[in-house]
């Protein structure tokens, strides 16, 4: 039990906000340490802070008890310090090895030695329980949970002591979760320490050895043990506050209600096929699947961002042409898409400009913008949607995720639109935030917006929504009401023949 | 400080949202407005003759050319896209102007051919990008040259001599006292920042460079969008070579050689962003007046030519090094990741978006400056 890193009393400051003010961390050799804090606490920092990324103000790093300074990636790297980011920092171009081995290639006079670094792969490959990966594989090729595999083959190699890892299950399917937790097991097994970001608390139970809470840049509360810290004061520590019940009350949806959208018999080949359900006007339907089953095609087929092989979509009885957003939305359909700053946001504009971006011709006569009417929008937009700073002109940038996505929603109340079709609309958003989106997609319900829900976390799937698809491998296998079922059951049905 | 202005916000948050939009909208980027005022103090000091009415008409009249070609190009940069043909345009029209069977229509016709052969260019450049998906750079550097050779091929490489005198007019008439080309470039000015700052189009031209997949997904058509764009550039470009023809009396295949690199600096200068999604009109002009002064002084002191480009290149370089600088200053102080610095890469790199927004995907475009990359960390 010896202390391989310490951090004492970081601090950092960005133009007068302090990311960080006096964060203390003990990580023991051997370890997984989790770091739980919502958007904002300063993790993404205090790893920066270890990535060389940045250098903190003042505070002390300790590493094996003598103080260390990383200036700069590199540093980090010779002292063993390794960080996995959420977006891999792969190149999907490259083969497995030549991944692996990126910017320490084994050579002999300038002469790449190709072989050494092939079998080195595939031993490291082989010790995380991956030996299917060949290392001449192209990166580009694999999964996102291959591609992780690949980076934590590339710290095993590096020889690294500590890996850093922020939120490696983001983008993992449940068994692929599984696969991950082992790896880590190989790591620490290998006395290797991990510091693992995450937002889920069910993980943490299930991997983590101890906890640190970071809050508005301090740490709250240090190297607590896990086993012997409950849920409900992790969230405390986390928010301050106690979070009961987050989901908003379901109302009955009328029987006469009248049916919105309707699909029928949509395939696309290797993605999915013959999908035929409706929405009804104020219903929130929630289509449960693991990462990889076919649910977010399915919605991007619904919304004509790509094309579907076969099958109709119609909202109110008309057809909506494949394969055209700009029609689905102009007869009244929304899309909160999956990957928030690459497909939704306008991320150096402000946030005015974005909640306004589809509703373009609402403010404008002959072409020629109304600012004042636009602005007068946005600002009321921000109020009701309690986005947070309240300023308009404020770049989307400098939003924490769960504001970001709020106002990706709010774009689509800006337009009116009577069928939204949100992907993972919680993703990446923490706690606080989620309630108030929550609240806010029920409250859209109420007012007789047709909804349908994908989500990954399927306790979301089902206190939000009226009624539930499940999907797997392309397919709906079954429907049922989202009160007269539970999550075992789904998750059953979700994985039901599947690796695991 | 933020606490105060939340308040303020709160009081009238419409009101100020307001002053902010209408005070920021008729800035002028500083960094170039600051160089141009350097230059004109060196001028001056260099040369009595510099600051005098009649030689700031010549520096306006020699600058209406480029900068006329530049507001259409301000346009398509800012969607992140770039226009490489605009010279060989300029030459096309020019020839296709001066024809003899054209001139035999007189003036009208003269200027109806010349921008139908401008939009026409023009719109070949949008059906390439838009419809042909391909990248901008590509097409319009197709346009380049085989725009060019339809010139020579017309004119048999020889300047026609336009002969209509109303035509040539236009290059030597003095409306109020000033040369009728710089009140077109004045016009096209206004009209280019009216359609940019204050339009749903050049809202949505914002928003395509910025993010195209965002912007589609949107529900805004993005193909026309782009079409329209190159079609307008096109559409400057032939404005300027009616400007320049009329002055040289003739049209030649061998004018507006490298005019498409003056205008892309000038814009660039002028801080719009070669990787779109920002950028201004105002600072477009200053850029083109820079160059301009700059020539300006070096033909007053009788300078060669090659020190005046080694200027202009050292010029560019130091603008956007200076940009630069102020553009990074505050993202690094948010501590956030700059995920989309390379939306430029991206936006010409890509046609379906959809199709990379897995995370690999990601993990690609993220690719820049982000702090702390495993492996490739060096670089920082």
């Amino acid at each position: 039990m010896t202390t391989l890193l310490s951090v004492r009393g970081a601090v950092k400051q960005f133009a007068g906000v302090r990311a960080l003010d006096s964060v203390d961390l003990d990580v023991i050799a051997g370890e997984v340490h989790c770091l739980l804090g919502q958007n904002g606490a300063g993790k993404s920092t205090l790893i920066k802070v270890l990535a060389g990324a940045h250098e903190p103000d003042s505070g002390e790093l300790l590493l094996d008890g003598r103080p260390v300074r990383i200036p700069d990636p590199r540093a980090a790297l010779d002292l063993g310090i390794v960080t996995i980011y959420q977006e891999l920092d792969v190149v999907p171009g490259l083969r497995v090895y030549e991944n692996v081995f990126l910017g320490h290639e084994l050579a002999r006079a300038g002469w790449e030695q190709r072989r050494r670094m092939r079998a080195a792969t595939t031993d490291a490959l082989v010790r995380l329980g991956h030996p299917e990966i060949a290392p001449d594989a192209e990166l580009g090729d694999l999964s996102p949970a291959g591609q992780q595999v690949v980076c934590m083959a590339r710290a095993l190699l590096r020889e690294a002591r500590l890996v850093v890892m922020d939120e490696p299950s983001a983008a993992l399917a449940s068994h692929e979760v599984a696969n991950l937790f082992r790896v880590i097991g190989e790591l620490t097994a290998a006395g290797i320490a991990v510091i693992y970001i995450t937002h889920r608390l069910a993980e943490i139970r299930q991997i983590g050895d101890r906890v640190t809470v970071l809050k508005d840049g301090r740490t709250v509360s240090h190297g607590l043990d896990i086993n012997a810290t409950s849920d409900e004061t992790l969230v405390r520590l986390m928010t301050g506050r106690d979070v009961a019940n987050t989901f908003p009350p379901r109302r009955v949806v009328a029987e006469n209600a009248p049916e919105l959208l309707r699909v029928e018999r949509l395939n696309r080949a290797g993605s999915f096929a013959d999908v035929s359900f409706s929405i009804r006007a104020g219903e929130i339907v929630g289509l449960a699947g693991l990462v990889g089953s076919g649910r977010s095609e399915i919605l991007g087929s619904i919304y004509g961002a790509i094309h579907p092989d076969s099958g109709e979509v119609t909202l109110d009885g008309q057809p909506l042409r494949p394969g055209d957003p700009a029609m689905a939305v102009r007869r009244g359909l929304g899309l909160a898409p999956e990957e928030r700053k690459s497909q939704a946001l306008l991320l150096d504009q402000a946030v005015y400009r974005n909640l306004s971006l589809a509703s373009l011709e609402r403010f404008a006569t002959a072409g020629v913008m109304n600012r004042r009417r636009e602005m007068t929008e946005a600002v009321a937009k921000i109020q009701s949607l309690g986005v947070r700073p309240t300023e308009p002109r404020q770049s989307i940038r400098q939003l924490s995720g769960g504001n970001q996505q709020k106002v990706v929603v709010g774009r689509w109340l800006v337009r009116e639109c009577r069928v939204l079709l949100l992907d993972e609309p919680t993703r990446g958003v923490d706690v606080g935030a989620r309630a108030d989106l929550y609240a806010l997609i029920r409250q859209l319900a109420d007012t007789g917006v047709g909804i349908l829900l994908v989500s990954s976390e399927i306790p979301e799937v089902l206190g939000l929504a009226d009624r539930v698809l499940i999907v797997r491998q392309g397919r709906v296998i079954a429907e049922c009401a989202a009160d007269e079922t539970d999550e075992e059951q789904v998750l059953s049905l979700l994985m039901k023949g599947s690796a695991l | 400080m933020k606490t105060a202005e939340t308040t303020v916000a709160r009081a009238h948050p419409a009101l100020v949202a307001l002053q902010r939009i209408k005070h920021r909208s008729v800035a002028v980027p500083k960094g170039p407005a600051l160089v141009l005022v350097v230059l004109v103090v060196v001028g001056t000091l260099l040369s009595p003759y510099f600051a005098t009415w009649s030689n700031v008409l010549t520096m306006l009249t020699s600058a209406s050319v480029i900068g006329i070609i530049s507001v259409g190009m301000t346009f398509v940069i800012i969607s992140a896209g770039i226009d490489l043909s605009v010279g060989a345009l300029v030459a096309l029209v020019a020839v296709v102007a001066t024809m003899d069977s054209v001139q035999q229509g007189g003036w009208a016709l003269m200027i109806a051919v010349a921008l139908a052969t401008g939009l026409g260019a023009g719109l070949v450049n949008g059906l390439l990008v838009a419809y042909g998906h391909l990248v901008p750079f590509i097409a319009t550097l197709a346009m380049l040259a085989s725009a060019r050779g339809v010139a020579e091929l017309i004119s048999g490489g020889t300047p026609q001599t336009s002969l209509d005198e109303t035509f040539n007019q236009i290059g030597s008439a003095k409306p109020f006292g000033i040369p009728l080309p710089v009140w077109v470039f004045a016009a096209v000015v206004v009209v280019g920042w009216f359609l940019l700052n204050r339009t749903t189009f050049g809202r949505r031209t914002f928003a395509l460079g910025g993010n195209r997949e965002a912007t589609r997904l949107a529900g805004i058509k993005i193909r026309k969008h782009i079409l329209i764009l190159y079609t307008l550039s096109g559409l400057t470009a032939a404005i300027a070579s009616v400007l320049l023809t009329a002055r040289l009396t003739s049209g030649s295949n061998a004018v507006g050689t490298l005019y498409e690199l003056d205008a892309i600096a000038a814009v660039i200068i002028g801080g719009t962003l070669l990787a779109g999604g920002r950028g201004t009109i105002a600072g477009s002009v200053l850029g083109v007046l820079i160059f301009t002064v700059i020539t300006n002084i070096f033909v007053l002191k009788n300078l060669e030519t090659d020190v005046q480009n080694i200027a202009k290149g050292v010029i560019i370089a130091g603008a956007v090094l200076l940009q630069r600088r102020r553009q990074n200053a505050p993202e690094r102080a948010q501590g956030h990741h700059n995920e989309q610095r390379n939306d430029g890469y991206d936006n010409f790199s890509r046609t379906n978006g959809w199709a990379v927004s897995d995370k690999a995907g990601d993990a690609r475009r993220v690719g820049g400056p982000r702090c702390g990359r495993v492996g490739v960390g060096v670089h920082q």
